[in-house]
């Protein structure tokens, strides 16, 4: 190769390459403000700051999701499987929310370590199959993953 | 072999076998499209969990898929003209950024109609939408660039910097879901082991992203041979067929 375009290609690489690095450093610097959430086991471990807004996101606890008679206040309980957050919520949830679904709740942490939500999101998972098989799977005590229940 | 390449290096060389490739590539695109359309939307299940409103992956991710290799396209196309500076490497650099733009503008957007019924908002600043925000900007910003030069070359150059250190953002958008916690789910399609997609509905997505890189590649080909035209207005080729057609 030509000197000089062999000089271009190295200084392209170069800026290629040191961009890549000045990128990585500052996201990996901000990584805790790139998370959209908290999980759980951070919120039981005092990671996460009490008393002002923030999210948590995990899955619905089986069997947690209470609502009330009189207004549309619901509570339910997110966890990761290693802690659990309960959440106080007073709105309309989103259609996909469910028990033993993912979901995101933005809200503010009061001193009992109660979320009181303002906002639930859904969040869903990269499962798409369709309704005939999804029954199938129920049937045959697999997951989703193929795993045994 | 060493010529045809020599030869993609000539202006009038290119057009011509820009239009003998559009000649047959519309066609496949146009029956690529209308059939995984028709296949997707109309022919396969809908999903255990979102009903029909999941149908919206056979436009989402096909846009996105392609607004990511668009980029590298375009990236490397600004490298080739920044060490060999080829000519016309700056054409495909200059042709891809509009596409490309268009792309991720569908991606956000059809995401965005989607999250609503689905998360329960239109919008979240989570890694991989704030990500993907930020290439529609990095389109939008070698557009603008190319435009705000008076000095062709300069502006070919800046572009193809701009388009370089855009670069880091492609893998980012890509691993984001991985790395981050966000609301946007990990990828369904995956290289290596099971797709997490059922392959009635796997299929047909497949069909509509190769028609999507077919799009891409139609819509980069005729933006070459218009931008080649101008470029070479005051040439003879161009006024060869400049006559030709203006007689009519």
């Amino acid at each position: 190769m030509h000197p000089v375009r062999k000089q271009r290609l190295y200084l392209v690489l170069f800026v290629a390459l040191f961009s890549s690095v000045a990128v990585g450093l500052v996201s990996y610097a901000l990584r805790g403000n790139i998370n959209l959430f908290y999980p759980p086991a951070d919120v039981a471990s005092g990671k996460a700051p009490t008393g002002q807004p923030l999210r948590v996101g995990g899955m619905v606890e089986k069997g947690s999701v209470q609502r009330a008679d009189d207004s549309l206040e619901v509570s339910f309980m997110l966890t990761d499987y290693q802690a659990s957050v309960p959440v106080v919520y007073i709105g309309i949830l989103p259609d996909l929310f469910g028990e033993e679904q993912g979901a995101v709740a933005s809200g503010v942490l009061d001193s009992e370590g109660v979320l009181q939500a303002t906002e639930i999101l859904a969040k869903h998972d990269e499962n798409y199959m369709p309704p005939e098989v999804a029954y199938a799977l129920e049937n045959s005590g697999y997951d989703k993953k193929g795993k045994t229940k | 072999m060493w010529t045809f390449f020599h030869k993609l290096g000539s202006p009038p060389w290119l057009y011509a076998i820009a239009g003998a490739i559009l000649r047959w590539l519309v066609p496949i695109t146009l029956v690529a499209l209308v059939g995984g359309m028709v296949w997707g939307l109309l022919l396969t299940s809908p999903d255990f969990r979102q009903g029909n409103s999941y149908r919206i992956i056979y436009i989402h991710v096909p846009a996105a898929v392609v607004a990511l290799a668009g980029y590298y396209v375009m990236a490397i196309a600004g490298a080739i003209s920044l060490i060999w500076r080829m000519k016309m490497a700056d054409v495909v650099m200059k042709a891809a950024a509009p596409v490309g733009a268009a792309l991720t503008f569908i991606a956000l957007l059809t995401g965005a109609i989607w999250g609503k019924p689905t998360w329960g908002t239109w919008w979240v600043w989570d890694a991989r939408i704030t990500s993907m925000l930020i290439l529609l900007f990095l389109y939008l910003g070698v557009v603008a660039l190319y435009e705000a030069f008076d000095n062709k070359e300069a502006a070919g150059k800046a572009c193809a910097v701009l388009s370089l250190v855009g670069m880091v953002n492609i893998p980012i958008i890509y691993k984001s879901v991985d790395w981050w916690y966000s609301l946007h789910q990990p990828a369904s399609i995956k290289f290596s082991g099971e797709s997490t997609i059922d392959p009635s509905m796997l299929y047909p997505l497949l069909l509509m992203i190769a028609a999507f890189y077919a799009l891409f590649t139609c819509c980069l080909l005729m933006n070459m041979r218009a931008e080649l035209l101008q470029r070479e207005s005051r040439t003879q080729w161009v006024k060869k067929i400049a006559g030709k057609e203006g007689r009519r």
